[in-house]
């Protein structure tokens, strides 16, 4: 039972980074329609970036996040400018490749900068793990959780209240409609833009303070597909449901399955449910169902 | 007489559909491909084998990218398990020759043939799913046959791979570089034939139907389901083909050379070719397998003058691809076959080029 317990409570920590990563990813293809396969870059430039100011610049860790997430914001709203807008409306074929491209680009760029080798976050967290009855918790993962479930609540509150959360919906609903009632579509991509580049950076650097930096770590861009299509690519909730879900799922195929198979299942299980999702029920949880005329 | 094979046409003149169908649209044009055709056939005799090598990997790259095109250029299904196909391909034909010691001839085709199942069991959702879903499920694809093919150690080696050998007829074995490229040479010559013609039949017709506008095809008469699986099929079989020839040519299958980004080197090559051309894949395949080996002699040349350059060199490569990939749909998303053409459609009226 401990042991479940404990695969239980990694699941949902882990999980809990992918939901805030695939919000992100859910953002961009809310408002704009575009399905980023950079999001795994923008983690890794984020998480390099802050790595890089703690380590070498003794930067204390907070402020270097926050500098982390400014530089991640800029990178994402730029990104958006110079190679995104051209690709409004045009085919998915062309969006996709343009957003394999940008990804290319920024991992010759993280390789150039930072190279290869996995680096480790010096401990920011105490090392002294907290017992909660049978349940051991390093302190990251408590952390790391606390973190993802303020940003959700930032998030939350961001769109119900904010201006530009309001116009963030009202885009996402009916970019004509919004756009005639004076909201700029423009803005509103750049900042889905930005804030997915933010959401990806916090996550990469938990997950980064978890199991060390290197280049890999931009796998979780592909990981996080699972995770939007489980809970319907245009769901919020159903991002945050379905990275969950996922996280615990891995963390459980992890720990029951992976010793019958030898490894490696853990990985390949998210894409196996995502097969199964599509099959059974195209639009995810909450996605919602397009109706197609000619 | 013999008069010149490159004098161009300067306009069309069809008056029925007969000749807006032939594939020698006049028929000098038969003497030029013939001249082009025993251009390539000859030229192994004067180039060095390192040329002669790189020749035959864009050729293989080639009937992979002509494959994939018949899928995402003319059918419109995006697909991004190419790398994996291949992989299916490949291993198919090491297992069939080192386990069961069948003769690469037999073996060769049923590559194809198995990857074709195997593409159109893949296919079977495109029914229900399109665009980008489709996108993501071919991406699930290409992550369970690599997992499947790196832990099923019993039969494919597991992540150290098999060796292969190279193919022979009697006595004669195709190991040196100059006779792969002839083998090579053959089999592209033949997907190319196969499917120019391919898109003056009834299912060709189809498929490009399929992508303008599915819906539509469907009310046409057009069975969705069997045609896009069927693409699927014909899609993979040339895949697995050139994941075939490209395993007995480099003699080893290991599951790291059939990644995803070999599946997004693929979709770079039709991009940058031209979606819905099968001289476009040809272009593109040439222009992605060369771009590593001229962005290399170019460092190589700068090092000189900026050392350190060495170090950064798969990085630079990695942005140098993304770069291309992303100037190419900006700026001229049709690809290297649409800049051709409209080179030739330049001289078609010089100087006269204002009487359209």
């Amino acid at each position: 039972m401990a042991f479940f317990l404990q695969m239980l409570v990694t699941g949902v920590v882990v999980g809990s980074v992918y939901a805030l990563v695939a919000l992100g990813f859910v953002l961009i293809y809310k408002s704009s329609d575009a399905i980023n396969f950079a999001q795994g870059e923008f983690l890794l430039i984020g998480t390099y970036v802050c790595l890089t100011l703690v380590a070498s610049y003794n930067v204390p860790f907070i402020a270097a996040l926050l500098l982390a997430l400014a530089f991640s914001a800029l990178l994402g709203w730029s990104v958006e400018k110079v190679v995104l807008r051209p690709f409004i409306g045009k085919p998915v074929i062309s969006m996709i490749m343009a957003t394999i491209g940008l990804s290319s680009v920024l991992a010759g760029i993280v390789h150039i900068i930072w190279g290869h080798e996995t680096r480790v976050y010096p401990p920011v967290f105490s090392e002294k793990p907290l017992q909660f009855g049978e349940v051991i918790i390093a302190p990251v993962y408590a952390w790391s959780f606390v973190i993802v479930m303020i940003w959700l609540m930032i998030f939350t509150l961001f769109f119900k209240y904010s201006r530009f959360g309001i116009a963030m919906r009202a885009t996402a609903d009916d970019q004509q409609a919004a756009l005639s009632m004076g909201i700029s579509v423009k803005t509103i991509f750049a900042i889905a833009w930005a804030i997915a580049a933010i959401v990806s950076a916090v996550g990469g650097v938990l997950l980064g303070n978890i199991n060390g930096v290197n280049s890999s770590l931009s796998l979780i861009g592909l990981k996080v597909l699972p995770v939007a299509i489980l809970g319907g690519l245009d769901s919020i909730p159903g991002a945050i449901i379905g990275g969950i879900l996922i996280g615990i799922i891995e963390s459980m195929t992890g720990g029951y399955l992976d010793p019958l198979v030898g490894g490696g299942l853990k990985e390949v299980i998210p894409f196996v449910i995502l097969v199964i999702i599509l099959m059974v029920k195209p639009y995810g949880l909450f996605g919602k169902k397009e109706i197609e005329r000619v | 007489m013999v008069r010149n094979p490159f004098v161009m046409q300067c306009g069309e003149f069809h008056v029925d559909y007969k000749q807006d169908m032939a594939i020698w649209k006049i028929a000098r044009v038969r003497w030029r491909i013939f001249m082009i055709v025993a251009l390539f056939a000859l030229f192994p005799m004067v180039a060095t084998d390192y040329v002669v090598g790189l020749a035959t990997l864009c050729g293989i790259a080639a009937i992979g990218a002509i494959g994939l095109n018949i899928l995402t250029g003319f059918t419109g299904q995006i697909s991004i398990g190419v790398g994996a196909f291949l992989g299916v391909g490949g291993y198919t034909s090491a297992i069939l020759t080192t386990k069961l010691g069948l003769s690469f001839w037999i073996a060769f085709p049923l590559a194809g043939l198995t990857t074709a199942l195997v593409g159109a069991l893949f296919g079977i959702p495109s029914l229900r799913l399109k665009g980008l879903y489709l996108a993501i499920a071919t991406l699930a694809a290409q992550v369970i046959i690599l997992f499947v093919i790196s832990r099923w150690d019993s039969l494919t080696g597991g992540t150290a791979g098999l060796v292969l050998n190279r193919p022979q007829i009697g006595s004669f074995t195709f190991m040196s570089e100059t006779s792969y490229y002839y083998l090579m040479f053959v089999v592209l010559l033949i997907t190319i034939v196969f499917s120019l013609n391919l898109f003056r039949t009834r299912v060709g017709r189809a498929f490009i139907a399929i992508r303008d506008r599915d819906i539509a095809a469907e009310v046409m008469g057009i069975d969705l389901f069997k045609y896009k699986v069927l693409a699927f099929f014909v899609s993979s079989f040339f895949v697995g083909i050139a994941g075939a020839l490209l395993g007995h040519y480099t003699m080893i299958v290991s599951p790291e050379l059939y990644s995803i980004s070999v599946s997004i080197e693929y979709l770079a090559m039709i991009l940058v070719g031209g979606l819905g051309s099968v001289f476009g894949s040809l272009y593109g395949a040439v222009f992605i397998t060369l771009m590593p080996v001229v962005l290399r002699s170019v460092v190589d040349v700068l090092s000189g003058t900026f050392p350190g350059l060495e170090g950064v060199l798969v990085g630079m490569k990695e942005v140098v691809f993304g770069a291309v990939i992303i100037l190419f749909l900006v700026y001229e998303p049709d690809g290297l076959n649409k800049i051709w053409s409209n080179i030739k459609n330049y001289f078609r009226l010089w100087p006269f080029s204002y009487t359209k």
